[in-house]
């Protein structure tokens, strides 16, 4: 019996007659799928080392590389899949869980993909964005069902005190990723990039490293399970707190950052000795029920003398407006829902891939349901989970978003190719890895420039599509849902996202 | 009719005009008429009507239902209604004339209501029991609209030219201190009184011109606090928003301007500071009631007039005082043809609120 039955998922070809042997692959690939032979002076390949990042392909300066999906010719099976057979040899010659990162990739169905978008013609007239004013501030936090002015004297006032809001200005904030699961260079970009935009980033579980303070103001810290880089300081610097309970990647399990991705740096942040593994265990140890929770968020907001928003962060799940109801009246300021795609650094296949739900889904629910009881002012809604372009953050705005978070989008912009093997810690480009030689791979302006151009060219096309509605103010799209209309949907999908048919 | 087309917007341009005197001096519907009248291009017959204050001064303390039957049963199981919560004073079927154009009228019919004696329900006034009622006939009996309910008020709408409709309800003959009234260009043909302009409830009467896109925000914003949009039309939300604002959350008229038609963040930015942070405080809890879209509107109440144009201007609004009157039209031509003499005659800005109040103690 041979070692391994795995046969490689990726087949390197390269073209000898441009190769010139300069080896920029060999030196690019953590993953030591190029070898250089000095004696032959040639470079080979070993496709069984290949991840499919795409790093050497796109770096090969005479573009002799081509990196293609090896499609093994097993009889053809609609059940027992290469897939399912490759996912059972590794396991077979493992024992262990399967793993992998980013977000489910199954093909389930995306609702985004199924709803459109109105626009103006004739009975109201479009708005050229290009001419007028189009407005996409956004404050995140509680606000109260009604306003309360004296207009007894001259110059009126107004009484009604405020909860402490969050500024953004576009709904758009990028999703928490711990300092660890990232590089450093990573998350310098995004805070920077939102710092920049006038938008919000957010730690993860990850701490908050000292060089970051100064993006504070920018800044959503996150409380979670393990507690990691949680002390006075994390909390005063923030804009936002946020209590992460779930992931959309990896509802209902907790997370792992191996001993060696934990440097010197990062045990400072994550004030844990170096080398131990950072283990976030699955529930809060003092969360067991919803009383809890408003235990803790009160808690974070006396610490913070009540002068920020204190949020909590879930995973889309099956009884998720109930739940979403809860948090709110338990005092959130804020709700981020992650959905099933949501991604991750590292995740058991079996969950990203099978638990949790849509956030169409969940957010249509949701918004619902606040609405039913009286309580949707309390708190602003945050959805997350693939969120892949600004029409999928429009129809989300429109189905009763206050604003999104975006995570996946934003590594791809900084050359993320969702090779889903940021568990590895070998990250060619330099993003979901702690190896001094690949994570200088990653330049902060360069990253910091595509990630705010990202958002500008985001925030943009929101314009346009808002101003061929008729629409100017970004408030006057939220739960908007008659600007959304169903295509190729069940009578029950409709019914649950609460949108019409098109045609009707 | 109405059933088929019911959940679909109903899509429809206007002429709108109002004539009021601060002072309450009282003058019949002719003027009104004739003001409408000018602006016959900007309506296709499809709808017009009128509203007017102080038109039933012997039954001023009593609330005036109008109503639009369809049929006989519909009346009856209205006035069984009505008569669990209210002495009907007085009803009588709304004079009419004979007036060419205007075929097949429904039953239309008033009431003059009292409330029963009953002992206090708990946080709800008088105005919202009224409300209450207005919504169950509107939405529970089948044929049966109420098309005004306020006190010493009266709103006299249906399917046809404004001039027409008003000759048929014989307008001429009623005297009051606010007019308001509306031409109607609907898009789509749906035969059915009640969905002419004014829209009313309690003592607001609304007329509307343009399309609201924020229509689906505003209507679920609405039914938070129980107002269920049940039309289809932005002139219903609209309605149900300044009652929501003015008589519910005690915002002035001014105040609830800010909020239903904001000012953009950088207008925002200049105001001076105790006005920022009221003009901000709006735009952050009031986002959802944000008319967005085209719109002129002319709001009449028992005190007094608004005239309201949308936040970027997009519908047309002009606005003239002339002594204690003030006209406000969606054309010039509308105010010119009944005054000759005005002390000043502007162009209403975007956002910025025309308000006619009245004076005097005595309506």
């Amino acid at each position: 019996m041979p070692i391994s039955l795995i046969l490689p998922e990726f087949m390197i070809e390269r073209d000898d007659a441009k190769c010139i042997a300069c080896q920029v692959c060999v030196r690019q690939c953590a993953n030591d799928a190029h070898i250089y032979d000095d004696e032959e002076d040639q470079v080979y390949a070993d496709s069984s080392k290949c991840v499919g990042c795409h790093r050497c392909e796109i770096l090969c300066p005479t573009g002799a590389i081509s990196v293609k999906v090896n499609r093994f010719q097993s009889k053809e099976n609609a059940n027992w899949t290469a897939l399912v057979q490759r996912n059972i040899f590794k396991q077979a010659e493992s024992g262990g869980i399967l793993l992998s990162g980013m977000g489910c990739d199954k093909p389930y169905p995306i609702y985004w993909d199924h709803i459109l978008l109105n626009a103006s013609q004739v009975t109201n007239p479009s708005i050229d964005p290009l001419r007028e004013p189009m407005e996409l501030s956004t404050f995140l936090g509680q606000k109260p069902d009604k306003i309360e002015i004296d207009e007894s004297s001259k110059e009126p006032e107004l009484i009604t005190k405020f909860a402490p809001q969050l500024f953004l200005e576009m709904p758009i904030l990028f999703s928490a990723m711990s300092y660890g699961s990232i590089s450093y260079n990573a998350c310098l970009s995004l805070a920077r990039a939102a710092k920049k935009m006038g938008i919000f980033w957010n730690t993860g579980e990850g701490g908050l490293h000292p060089d970051f303070y100064e993006y504070g103001e920018n800044t959503i810290v996150q409380v979670a399970s393990g507690r990691f880089g949680v002390h006075p300081q994390y909390l005063e610097i923030a804009g936002a707190i946020e209590i992460k309970v779930g992931q959309g990647a990896k509802p209902g399990i907790g997370g792992h950052l191996p001993g060696e991705k934990v440097s010197e740096d990062i045990s400072h942040t994550r004030m844990i000795p170096v080398g131990s593994d950072a283990l976030s265990p699955a529930p809060h140890h003092d969360i067991y029920s919803i009383e809890d929770l408003r235990q803790l968020i009160y808690a974070l907001k006396e610490a913070t003398r009540y002068e920020k928003p204190v949020g909590v962060k879930i995973a889309a799940v099956h009884n998720v407006a109930p739940i979403a109801s809860g948090m709110v009246r338990a005092g959130a300021d804020f709700i981020s829902i992650d959905g099933f795609r949501g991604g991750t650094g590292a995740v058991p296949m079996v969950i990203r891939d099978n638990v949790g739900i849509p956030i169409e889904l969940a957010l249509a629910v949701i918004d619902s349901r606040l609405r039913e009881e009286g309580i949707r002012n309390r708190a602003s809604i945050i959805v997350a989970g693939g969120m892949r372009s600004s029409a999928d953050i429009i129809k989300a705005i429109a189905l009763g978003a206050d604003a999104v978070y975006i995570g996946t989008a934003a590594l791809v912009a900084m050359g993320c190719h969702v090779c889903q093997k940021c568990y590895t810690g070998k990250c060619n480009w330099g993003i979901a890895t702690q190896d001094p030689s690949l994570t200088k791979r990653l330049n902060p302006n360069i990253a910091t420039r595509r990630l705010a151009n990202l958002l500008r060219a985001w925030s943009l096309e929101i314009k346009e599509i808002l101003g061929g509605m008729g629409i100017n103010a970004i408030e006057s799209l939220r739960g908007n849902r008659e600007h959304l209309r169903g295509v190729g949907l069940t009578a029950t999908d409709i019914k649950i996202l609460g949108i019409k048919p098109a045609g009707r | 009719m109405r059933t088929n087309y019911l959940c679909e917007k109903e899509i429809s341009g206007c002429s709108v005009a109002g004539i009021m005197s601060e002072e309450g001096r009282k003058f019949s519907g002719e003027l009104i008429m004739k003001s409408i009248s000018v602006m016959r291009e900007r309506a296709n017959g499809l709808g017009g009507g009128f509203a007017s204050y102080g038109i039933y001064p012997e039954f001023s303390h009593l609330h005036t239902f109008h109503l639009i039957f369809e049929n006989n049963r519909a009346k009856q199981l209205t006035e069984e209604y009505l008569k669990e919560n209210y002495l009907i004073e007085k009803d009588e079927p709304i004079p009419t004339r004979e007036q060419g154009s205007i075929k097949h009228p429904p039953g239309l019919w008033r009431y003059f209501l009292k409330f029963k004696k009953r002992r206090k329900e708990g946080g709800f006034t008088e105005e919202d029991k009224v409300v209450r009622t207005v919504m169950e006939v509107n939405t529970k009996i089948g044929g049966a609209f109420v098309v005004s309910s306020g006190k010493n008020m009266g709103i006299f709408k249906g399917m046809g030219y404004p001039e027409d409709i008003g000759r048929f309800y014989r307008l001429e003959e009623y005297e009051g201190y606010i007019w308001v009234a509306h031409g109607r260009f609907p898009t789509n043909t749906i035969g059915w009184w009640g969905g002419a302009h004014p829209f009313g409830l309690l003592d607001w009467a609304v007329v509307h011109n343009g399309e609201i896109s924020s229509y689906g925000i505003n209507k679920r914003y609405l039914s938070n606090f129980n107002y269920h949009c049940r039309l289809f039309t932005d002139t219903e939300a609209i309605t149900y928003l300044f009652d929501l604002l003015v008589r519910k959350h005690k915002l002035s008229l001014e105040m609830a301007s800010l909020a239903l038609a904001a000012p953009l963040w950088d207008t925002i930015e200049r105001f001076p500071d105790n006005l920022k942070s009221i003009a901000r405080a709006i735009r952050l809890v009031y986002g959802s009631a944000l008319l967005n879209g085209p719109f002129s509107i002319i709001v009449g109440h028992s005190r007094g007039m608004l005239g309201l144009v949308d936040r970027i201007k997009l519908r047309p609004l002009v606005a003239a005082r002339s002594g204690d009157m003030l006209y406000i039209s969606s054309e010039e031509s509308g105010i010119n043809e009944v005054s000759s003499s005005l002390d000043k005659i502007w162009q209403a800005k975007a956002g910025v609120p025309i308000i006619g109040e009245l004076k005097c103690l005595s309506h």
